[in-house]
């Protein structure tokens, strides 16, 4: 479409009677190039920042980090190459296997978690509500600081020994105890921590609903679909494409996940490893231990893993995923 | 026409249906409201408590549900601005510096990119715009380790380069994402009054495109600003020293200083770290509702 819209701008303005004259006159500096090879010079300039970007700090980068991650380099020595040997001491690490199990945990329960309150906020928000913007703005709100230093040590003294969740059950008659230091509960206080912000995929969530046409709820409610039976057949199918969108993006960012893991733990990924996020142990690896060919190594076992999971999710999507009937 | 059809089904859908007790429209309001606003509570609860803790007397206890204190003081922001060696003063001082350049970086080089794929026909372009997108997907640690390599022989490590510089070479390919979508809203007759009336692409992007991008250059300068600002990774990789470090990596110091011992000034920089963004979110709010209902000259 857009291709067409600029083969017909580029005839408009060859052809274009009024203004002509003056625009031939105006640009005789350029008037021997053909009007495309004119855009391209200027493409060229505009992109010039984006291109050097793209390939210094990019795919120059990723060509070099597959490189390191065949060698032992500790950034004072030059890389030594030693085949495969990252790869391979990579699946007998017994940190890298709890790496890659609390990521995934994190991931399978925080993701879908995040999704399901986000959707069910937002079908509230959609009931005609007075206030929407304000309560829009509120709820969107801890999703800008989420990420944050200040917000993780909240979530020390929130989850801590004393912290106010325990003060909560304390009111109810329930005995606490430390849910950051409990390894079997750690990791759960960075999932709440997630769903805690989940205000921007609910912002998109929002403005999906608000687009579907009343008509198809009346239509199905002709054809006498109760509440929940036009949640599935009208409302879930049209934001399909919505949930897609949402679930590549929370995942993706999900295993990228650093700081609350690394403030709540102190950096170390405790207790037990249970807060050992893939991004930390990496960083551990890399910065701590000066092994950037390992750190290497272990960056690009997630961009295949990442890659694989996104050529999944678009090979799937033409199952689940409905782009409307015209298309 | 399909306004009275709906208006005239509804009622009697809402009886086909039967699923519809006649309940009263403001109890259901009223109930909506009230679950809403509990939610809320439970949400912004933290926050609020946080706050409020950093108003405490040291004296008093931290594990307490309430959240207003029986009496108010200021000792805590006192004491933490200048904790030991830890120097907040400073540390606003490098977030702001790093933000600002960051913001300047990403609308300019951001915006070219936009430019160049949104409204310029050139060889490629839908191949690099395809790379662009999918450089939205690629997890940063794979340039993590050869970009530090990269900034170490520059000798860039412990200046605030390496932080932002990327920016003004538009790495973030959300925001070069963002524009374009922005960019094909605006009407494509625009650009080509201006290049009739002899406007080369640079005139028209500076003296047509950009002023009527404000709102999406606006989005940008916000988004930009609470990455940068919120950013610990990249601080906690490049700046050792602690005179160059940002509020973040102070609040990691101060943390690790103090452990559980001072919680009151813990929370006042931690409230204090978070007022810029909470601030500028809530003027960009207005300012981005405003920006819209002026621009939107369809």
């Amino acid at each position: 479409v857009i291709q067409k819209q600029s083969d017909v701008h580029r005839v408009g303005t060859a052809h274009g009677v009024p203004g002509r004259q003056l625009s031939r006159t105006k640009r005789r500096r350029t008037a021997h190039l053909s009007p495309r090879t004119r855009d391209s010079l200027a493409a060229l300039g505009f992109l010039s920042p984006w291109l050097a970007g793209m390939l210094l700090l990019t795919i120059g980068p990723m060509v070099y980090s597959l490189y390191l991650s065949f060698t032992r380099y500790d950034l004072l020595t030059p890389p030594r190459w030693s085949g495969f040997e990252n790869y391979s001491r990579m699946l007998q690490d017994p940190r890298f296997a709890a790496s890659v199990g609390v990521t995934l945990k994190y991931v399978v329960i925080a993701v879908p978690a995040v999704l399901v309150v986000s959707m069910a906020v937002a079908m509230v928000l959609n009931m005609g509500i007075k206030f929407l913007p304000a309560y829009r703005a509120a709820f969107y709100l801890p999703s800008l600081i989420g990420a944050s230093v200040a917000v993780a040590v909240l979530w020390r003294q929130v989850f801590g020994a004393d912290g106010i969740v325990n003060a909560a059950l304390n009111v109810v008659g329930l005995e606490g105890r430390s849910w950051i230091g409990d390894p079997g509960s750690a990791l759960y206080t960075l999932v709440v921590l997630s769903v805690w912000a989940f205000g921007s995929v609910m912002i998109i969530f929002l403005a999906g609903l608000r687009q579907v046409p009343k008509e198809l709820y009346e239509a199905a409610a002709v054809d006498g679909a109760g509440r929940v039976r036009q949640f599935f057949t009208v409302t879930l199918p049209l934001m399909t494409p919505l949930i897609f969108f949402n679930v590549l993006l929370t995942t993706v960012n999900a295993f990228q996940a650093f700081t609350p893991a690394f403030v709540v733990s102190n950096g170390t990924g405790g207790p037990l490893d249970s807060t050992l996020f893939y991004t930390l142990y990496l960083y551990q690896r890399g910065f701590a231990n000066l092994e950037m060919g390992y750190a290497s190594a272990m960056a690009w076992a997630l961009v295949v893993v990442l890659g694989l999971f996104t050529a999944l999710m678009f090979a799937t999507s033409r199952f689940w995923v409905y782009y409307g009937d015209e298309k | 026409m399909s306004t009275t059809v709906t208006t005239r089904t509804s009622p009697v859908a809402q009886i086909l249906a039967g699923r519809r007790r006649t309940r009263n429209p403001l109890v259901a309001a009223v109930a909506r409201h009230l679950l809403l606003l509990s939610i809320l509570f439970l949400v912004l609860y933290p926050l609020l408590w946080m706050v409020a803790a950093s108003f405490r007397p040291s004296n008093e206890a931290f594990n307490t549900l309430g959240l207003w204190p029986s009496n108010f003081t200021l000792n805590n922001y006192r004491d933490g601005w200048n904790f030991g060696t830890l120097n907040f003063s400073r540390f606003f001082l490098n977030s702001v510096v790093i933000s600002l350049l960051c913001i300047i970086g990403n609308v300019v080089s951001c915006a070219l990119a936009a430019y160049a794929f949104a409204r310029l026909d050139f060889p490629f372009r839908r191949a690099a715009f395809a790379l662009m997108l999918g450089t939205l997907l690629l997890p940063y640690h794979v340039t993590l380790v050869p970009q530090y390599v990269l900034f170490n022989q520059l000798a860039w490590i412990n200046t605030i380069l390496p932080l932002v510089v990327p920016k003004f070479l538009a790495t973030d390919a959300f925001f070069i994402f963002l524009m374009v979508q922005f960019l094909r809203t605006l009407p494509r007759e625009l650009g080509d009054a201006a290049r009739i009336d002899g406007c080369g692409h640079l005139k028209t992007f500076l003296h047509v495109v950009l002023p009527l991008s404000l709102p999406a250059l606006g989005t940008t300068a916000l988004f930009t600003f609470i990455h940068s600002w919120n950013d610990f990774l990249g601080p906690l990789l490049y700046l050792n020293d602690p005179n160059r470090w940002t509020v973040a990596q102070g609040l990691a110091g101060f943390l690790d200083a103090t452990g559980q011992s001072a919680f009151g000034s813990l929370f006042a920089m931690a409230t204090l770290s978070l007022a810029p963004i909470i601030t500028f979110f809530l003027l960009a709010q207005r300012l981005l509702i405003e920006g819209i209902a002026t621009t939107g000259l369809k």
